[in-house]
């Protein structure tokens, strides 16, 4: 039977959407971390929404990416230990496809809840209410580029024992243009200016990302499996 | 046959040879113009108007910046080499640029915070350009973690390159989105060979230096190659030749 490259993306996308169903805990953890790290500003700095306010896009995008980040250790992690992966490498079908299925579908679960969430904590952090579109919207768009980003990071991390920092090292550096335009892009909301420029940045990279990520990802995963 | 000089370039013997004998002829030169544009800069050059004695340590700062740069790029470029190729000795080419690409990004963000001391009166500034550098400077770290973390040196070699050329592919979006982000740092003042605002008696030692820190990173990459290639072959029959004979 032949598949189409599209086909078979799809049939990726919609199995590890399923997979994810069954795990559901794996997929809350970064939700919770997220939740928590956004606490603790509030303790360690001071209780009064007028300061708060002040760092808000700040604490909302380090925790935002600090916790995409602690999720993109599952992205490839249990395909390479049960021989998903090699069988994706060897069934003929373009890697490339099949893995920007599967960095869509870990950014489904994970950066689009994260996007969902974060105008909780904003309102926590006395953010207004009119910009909670400037949370949701960069969010949504940035947590897709550091997942685009980080296939790349944990397909090159593969056979890597205890990757979680290496990762981090790898991935952080080359997410900065995110954190920069996605911060902005919240903060101009929390001022009531418009947002639009940094999230067309954001939107920029994204566009690079889903062009170039998969290429270099898949060819890393190439690499490791040799 | 023209290209016979490239194809010998895959030779780890012949490359090992050639970089003995190149090396004098790259140190001596470094050397003398080192010295020159150091005498140039400290002694002969006038002391600026604004910014008195202090601005002299630019004639460290700038080369050591602009040598994290090339130093990153030759890596990228030498990494893609071995890659497309698979060329060995481009990868020990690769692999001995990242430790000298990091220790010149260092000295230039120490002599970049040292120099903020007495012109913005503190030591650090988030400014774009000192940001960015440190930036480049975890991304030699990340280069140099992904390497040694991989116990299979083809593995590390391919699996490094890779992440070198993602690198350099969002080097400029970082060093642009630093540099909207925030502005300060005075405009690049050298660059602009048409017109120089700089007067000769500055320039010329700080052209020399550059010139210098080129030669002496070449100088110091083959030395390091030449230990990352008796590494990498120690286990080949050639060696013990070229080490006794």
């Amino acid at each position: 039977m032949n598949t189409s490259a599209l086909q078979a993306a799809r049939l990726v996308l919609a199995r590890d959407l399923q997979l994810a169903f069954r795990k559901r805990a794996q997929f809350i953890q970064p939700l919770a971390f997220f939740a928590i790290v956004t606490t603790l500003f509030p303790l360690s700095i001071s209780p009064e929404l007028s300061r708060l306010r002040e760092i808000a896009s700040g604490v909302l995008w380090v925790a935002a990416l600090l916790a995409s980040l602690l999720a993109l250790e599952f992205l490839f992690r249990d395909d390479a230990y049960d021989g998903t992966l090699e069988q994706y490498a060897l069934s003929g079908q373009s890697l490339t496809w099949l893995l920007f299925a599967k960095t869509t579908a870990h950014w489904l679960l994970t950066g689009l809840p994260l996007a969902l969430m974060a105008p909780l904590a904003g309102l926590s952090l006395g953010v207004p209410f009119t910009a909670l579109p400037g949370i949701i919207a960069p969010i949504a768009l940035g947590t897709l580029v550091l997942s685009l980003i980080g296939a790349i990071g944990a397909a090159l991390t593969l056979g890597v024992r205890r990757s979680g920092v290496l990762l981090t090292l790898l991935t952080l550096p080359l997410a900065m243009p995110v954190l920069i335009f996605g911060a902005q892009a919240t903060d101009s909301a929390i001022r009531g200016v418009s947002f639009a420029a940094p999230l067309y940045l954001l939107g920029a990279m994204a566009v690079l990302g889903i062009t170039l990520a998969p290429l270099a990802a898949s060819a890393a995963v190439r690499i490791s499996l040799e | 046959m023209a290209w016979t000089w490239f194809h010998r370039l895959a030779s780890p013997p012949h490359v090992y040879a050639l970089a003995a004998r190149l090396t004098p002829w790259l140190a001596w030169p470094a050397a003398v113009l080192i010295i020159a544009g150091l005498y140039g800069g400290l002694v002969l050059a006038p002391p600026d108007y604004q910014q008195g004695e202090g601005f002299r340590i630019i004639y460290v700062h700038a080369p050591s910046a602009w040598m994290s740069l090339m130093v990153y790029v030759t890596m990228a470029v030498s990494a893609a080499v071995g890659l497309i190729w698979r060329m060995k000795v481009a990868h020990a080419v690769a692999a001995s640029c990242a430790p000298i690409g990091a220790s010149f990004t260092f000295a230039a963000l120490v002599t970049g915070s040292l120099w903020g001391r007495p012109m913005w009166g503190t030591y650090w500034e988030w400014d774009p350009r000192l940001t960015s550098e440190l930036i480049l400077l975890f991304l030699y770290l990340g280069y140099m973690g992904l390497r040694s973390a991989i116990d299979d040196v083809r593995r590390a070699d391919r699996a490094s390159a890779l992440l070198a050329i993602v690198g350099v592919v969002n080097v400029p979006i970082i060093h642009y989105s630093v540099l909207w982000w925030n502005s300060l740092h005075q405009a690049p003042s050298v660059m602009k060979l048409a017109k120089p605002e700089m007067p000769a008696g500055m320039l010329i030692p700080l052209l020399l230096m550059l010139a210098g820190f080129t030669l002496f990173f070449v100088a110091l990459l083959l030395v390091r190659m030449r230990g990352e290639i008796l590494n990498r072959e120690r286990s080949a029959s050639w060696i013990r030749e070229a080490l006794t004979g």
